[in-house]
């Protein structure tokens, strides 16, 4: 698989999804990370979809899945990297991702996970 | 129909054109339509006459091809003439309907003259009546088509205006942005707000963001939706979203449409939604005698 990538940051699933990724693609990546999830008993996921510029209903409908499957093996997901256009387009499609958490940032979500002892380091100030 | 329809009518506005003229202009006075306190005697004149030599030249050529089509070439003269002097009408305060009135008035001079000419021929008489009438009358209707169209683009050209100046996005503190909506929101401008908050969001890396609907005056269901929708497409960014200046009026509305906003956080004043957005940004605002600064 070439169109997602899924690397292991300190205790949390970083997954990083380009803009060229199909259906299948997605797929396969579910399949992987669960598998991921699994194994490594993280207990947070970071979904980054910078990259991404056309999301339709099934992305959409792939993103809450990817959430509510990590949710059954005890791991939180961020989505983190939404542009604006791709906001837009979700809201209007009417899926709202209500289970998702969301950053702006990695940066953000891995301070948000942090805080919430999602992470293997101690939350900040603790 | 005859080969040759305003053939009368012509003649009639050959051989007295100055008498139709003063006839008409009387006749608009007696009607009502003549404005003397927005216009001089000299210039209603001015006017009329221009109208009339105009008339007069696509009567000459509508003649001359039998049918009657105020799109026609012929009438392009009019049709320039109807549309500045309705214009300098308008502007000078003119109501829509006393100008279509003016236009009207003109049946009466040239009624009478084609009465006298086709005195024995009630059949021709009919048939030329007909035809000038439904000349004037597209003539009136012709002005106030002008009205409108005028009208349109100046409303036009204000909610483009209004569209630019209503959603600047301003921020407030690091991290915290403000959008204060005024007016009303339809489909277009929730659409440009969530538009530009959103792009905001991403150059400003803002963490919490503040719509302020102090200014909105009503809030029914579609503005409601777009006002959720918003904030879920800010929720989305990885932002949050705070709703403040919800009147008790507002609230009150909301409550009996059945909205519900669901985790989107509420506030009455915008003070509140500042107090809540900084703590979670992790400022306060305090009085400077508290402040440790000041003291010694």
């Amino acid at each position: 698989m070439n169109a997602a990538a899924i690397y292991e940051v300190g205790g949390v699933l970083l997954v990083s999804i380009t803009s060229d990724i199909t259906d299948s693609d997605i797929i396969e990546l579910q399949e992987m990370l669960s598998n991921r999830i699994a194994q490594s008993e993280t207990r947070g996921v970071v979904v980054d979809i910078s990259a991404l510029e056309i999301v339709d209903t099934f992305v959409g409908r792939v993103l809450a899945q990817l959430t509510a499957i990590a949710r059954l093996l005890d791991a939180e997901t961020y989505v983190v990297g939404m542009r604006p256009a791709v906001a837009m387009t979700l809201v209007e499609l009417g899926m709202y991702l209500p289970d998702n958490h969301t950053a702006l940032t990695l940066d953000h979500a891995l301070e948000k996970m942090r805080n919430a002892g999602l992470t293997d380091g101690l939350p900040r100030g603790a | 129909m005859t080969e040759k329809v305003l053939e009368n009518t012509l003649e009639a506005l050959k051989e007295d054109a100055e008498g139709i003229l003063r006839e008409w202009i009387d006749q608009a006075d007696e009607d009502g339509a003549k404005r003397s306190d927005l216009f001089s005697e000299k210039e209603e004149r001015d006017q009329a006459a221009s109208m009339l030599r105009a008339f007069r030249l696509g009567v000459r050529d509508t003649s001359r091809e039998g049918d009657f089509d105020l799109r026609d070439e012929h009438w392009a003269d009019l049709r320039g003439i109807l549309a500045e002097v309705t214009h300098e009408r308008v502007e000078r305060g003119v109501l829509p309907g006393e100008m279509a009135a003016f236009v009207l008035a003109l049946k009466t001079p040239l009624f009478g003259r084609l009465t006298e000419k086709l005195k024995g021929q009630p059949d021709r008489l009919i048939e030329e009546v007909l035809v000038v009438s439904k000349a004037i009358d597209a003539f009136a209707l012709y002005t106030n088509e002008i009205f409108i169209a005028e009208r349109e683009q100046i409303i036009e050209r204000q909610r483009d205006e209004m569209l630019e100046l209503s959603t600047p996005v301003v921020e407030l503190w690091d991290k915290v942005l403000t959008l204060p909506l005024i007016g009303t929101l339809d489909s277009l401008r929730a659409q440009e707000v969530m538009e530009s908050l959103l792009q905001a969001i991403v150059e400003r890396q803002a963490e919490v963001v503040i719509v302020d609907i102090t200014g909105v005056k009503t809030v029914d269901t579609q503005v409601a939706q777009h006002l959720l929708r918003t904030a879920a497409a800010v929720r989305l960014m990885g932002a949050r979203c705070i709703i403040s200046g919800i009147s008790p009026k507002i609230a009150q509305t909301m409550v009996e449409l059945g909205v519900d906003v669901g985790e989107v956080r509420t506030r009455s004043s915008i003070k509140n939604a500042l107090t809540d957005a900084l703590t979670s940004v992790g400022v306060a605002i305090r009085s400077i005698e508290d402040s440790p600064r000041t003291r010694k």
